[in-house]
């Protein structure tokens, strides 16, 4: 079936159709949308082997040759995310049916979770620059409706300044693309690197690189970029900032990643020099941040930041071992992430508050939560047998390699406050003296707890099976270190 | 809300102008294959009709008329433009691939038919749909 690859994106906005007439049934509603994100999990891991087996598959939408209409590419890195997508979806939605509240539910949730869902799973799935500002936009507004969902005070606040960056940023988007579009005349993506690789990169091009990394940097918070993210994932309940900290930077990252590697490879002792700096301040900024707030929420936000900078710095070292252990700790962070924000709602549900000060001794009442805490926290941090650990060691071994011992240096000393800032978290909140909390009769913590588990035993999974999974993602690195692989795979006739 | 009852002129002359707009917008729905117009255009002319409806009258009034759930049908308007889409699936051919015919029709003779219309039709709705619940819950709020 030669639409295969268009299933993870068409599935989630068919459900989300679906649910639109749906909307006061809030059984059906949690029935459907778990029984099709399920599938959707079955359907993209069968993408990720087609994609093992028989190479890169495209599709030209509307049988137009390739430059001429909008081809999907699945490479393995999208069919890869495109996975991972799909199980935090999964876990979620899950989490959802007793985390969010009915009030919620009701009002199109789970729909606009869905439509969230078809923005990155095509964001990671467009071979058109164009179609990617289209995916963004999908991304964005359904996350602008489940930032907001809901109306209390501090949502209604930080949703204004959210839509604010990001309506600026999408303009930005718009006029790069316009920027492009006059010099090289053409959208779709192998295309204009087969043309820029032709011309060869002039300084305007140049401009046009940094102007990306400055759009995508928005969207994907790195330094100086970032200061919108801390205060509007602060503002939704758990399991939206499970997506929002899973996903959205991602597509950022994942868009940087395809521009820098696909577009803009033959003047990198500039750009990449540029993106190697900002990804170490990201760093180091976030990592500065996590260890600062004695608020869960805050510390685990300001170490998305830090993950990000991480993946960026293995992307500007641009040597196959870097590159792979980004995409490997891309892949393990997005897990991670969404694992840690459903774990610190159920925390926060728990005891009513998110400050650090106020909570003690969870340990002695909810053993099953500290421990999955514990090894989520363990795995952030990058201890051996996690997933956290081989990225990370990658990453090391790819900036010594290429002589950027400076910036190796930083990636492991962060590891270090990373470590600190989450053991923060276990040693405050849930070693020490009990104490009971108002409410916490009514929260159904083991049934919370299914979908963090799911998260940390894949993480687990991915840490002592990294044998099989760095297979997989050799090969996605291979096509990110080989244009042409992917530019043979569009454009048929050359 | 004040009763409009010396709306008389107004009233009147909503109740002539509102066809031509009516039919306006579909002309310009129809013609988007050849000429300018298409589903969105025609779709905003048409909300533009609803929306001197419920200039003219109330919104009782216009709800009595138009018994119409405008979120029910943005999810219809979807359901076609997906739908049309998706029915290239069926075929194994890409999706979004069009089919084009001439057709027999009772009455019209031979009619060129595409199922870009279709999708076009889906894009109608969805802008009614959109267009009707923002006027209306903003209209709602007091």
């Amino acid at each position: 079936m030669i639409n295969f690859l268009l299933l993870p994106i068409i599935v989630p906005l068919l459900t989300g159709i679906l649910l639109l007439f749906l909307a006061r049934h809030i059984t059906a509603q949690r029935w459907i949308s778990a029984l099709s994100s399920f599938g959707t999990i079955i359907i993209s891991a069968l993408l990720v082997q087609k994609v093992r087996t028989d190479g890169i598959q495209t599709l030209n939408l509307s049988n137009w040759e390739a430059p001429f209409g909008i081809t999907l590419v699945s490479d393995m890195l999208s069919a890869l995310l495109v996975l991972t997508t799909s199980i935090i979806l999964f876990s979620c939605i899950i989490y959802s049916f007793f985390g969010i509240g009915k009030e919620r539910e009701k009002f199109y949730y789970y729909a606009v979770v869905q439509f969230l869902i078809v923005g990155v799973n095509g964001a990671f799935t467009t071979g058109d620059i164009f179609n990617l500002f289209v995916f963004f936009e999908v991304m964005l507004m359904s996350s602008y409706v489940l930032l907001v969902l809901g109306g209390t005070a501090i949502q209604l606040r930080e949703s204004i300044k959210y839509i604010l960056v990001n309506v600026i940023s999408s303009a930005l988007f718009v006029i790069t693309v316009g920027y492009l579009y006059s010099i090289i005349g053409s959208l779709n993506m192998a295309h204009i690197s087969s043309r820029i690789s032709e011309m060869g990169q002039t300084g305007i091009l140049t401009v046009i690189a940094i102007l990306f990394l400055i759009v995508f940097g928005l969207k994907g918070a790195i330094f100086p970029l970032y200061f919108w993210l801390p205060g509007s994932y602060y503002a939704p309940p758990a399991p939206v900032m499970a997506l929002f900290g899973a996903l959205l930077t991602k597509v950022g990252v994942y868009s940087i990643m395809r521009t820098y590697t696909l577009f803009f490879y033959h003047d990198q002792s500039f750009t990449h020099q540029i993106i190697s700096v900002l990804a170490l301040l990201t760093i180091v900024l976030g990592v500065i941040g996590a260890i600062a707030y004695q608020d869960i929420k805050k510390i685990i936000i300001y170490n998305i930041v830090a993950a990000i900078g991480v993946i960026l710095f293995g992307v500007a070292v641009m040597s196959p071992v870097a590159i792979t252990g980004s995409i490997y700790y891309l892949v393990h962070d997005m897990l991670i992430k969404a694992a840690l924000f459903l774990l610190i709602g159920i925390m926060i549900s728990i005891t009513g508050t998110s400050n650090l000060t106020k909570i003690s001794g969870l340990i002695q009442r909810y053993p099953g939560l500290a421990w999955v805490f514990f090894i989520a926290a363990a795995s952030l941090a990058g201890i051996p047998p996690l997933s956290g650990f081989f990225g990370k060691l990658l990453i090391i071994q790819g900036g010594f390699g290429q002589g950027v011992f400076w910036g190796a240096v930083i990636v492991l000393l962060s590891s270090l406050l990373i470590l600190f800032s989450v053991m923060k978290i276990f040693v405050t909140g849930f070693w020490g003296s009990a104490r009971s909390y108002e409410g916490e009769k009514n929260v159904p913590v083991k049934t919370l707890l299914i979908a963090p588990v799911i998260l940390v035993v894949l993480s687990i999974v991915m840490g002592v099976g990294s044998e099989t999974v760095l297979s997989y993602i050799s090969i996605a690195a291979e096509t990110l270190l080989n244009p042409d692989i992917y530019i043979d795979a569009v454009i048929k006739e050359r | 809300m004040k009763t409009k009852e010396n709306d008389i002129i107004l009233q009147t002359c909503t109740k002539v102008v509102l066809f031509i707009i009516i039919l306006f917008s579909v002309h310009s729905f129809f013609a988007g294959h050849y000429e300018p117009g298409g589903g969105f255009i025609g779709g905003l002319m048409t909300s533009g009709a609803l929306v001197l409806l419920l200039i003219a009258y109330d919104k009782k009034t216009v709800a009595k008329i138009l018994p119409i759930d405008y979120k029910i049908m943005i999810a219809v308007g979807l359901l076609f433009a997906v739908g049309t889409a998706a029915g290239a699936i069926f075929f194994n051919v890409p999706f979004l691939t069009h089919a084009f015919g001439h057709i027999d029709l009772p009455i019209l003779g031979d009619t060129s038919l595409h199922t870009a219309t279709l999708f076009d039709l889906g894009v109608y709705l969805v802008v009614i749909g959109v267009t009707m619940t923002i006027i209306q819950t903003i209209g709602e709020d007091e």
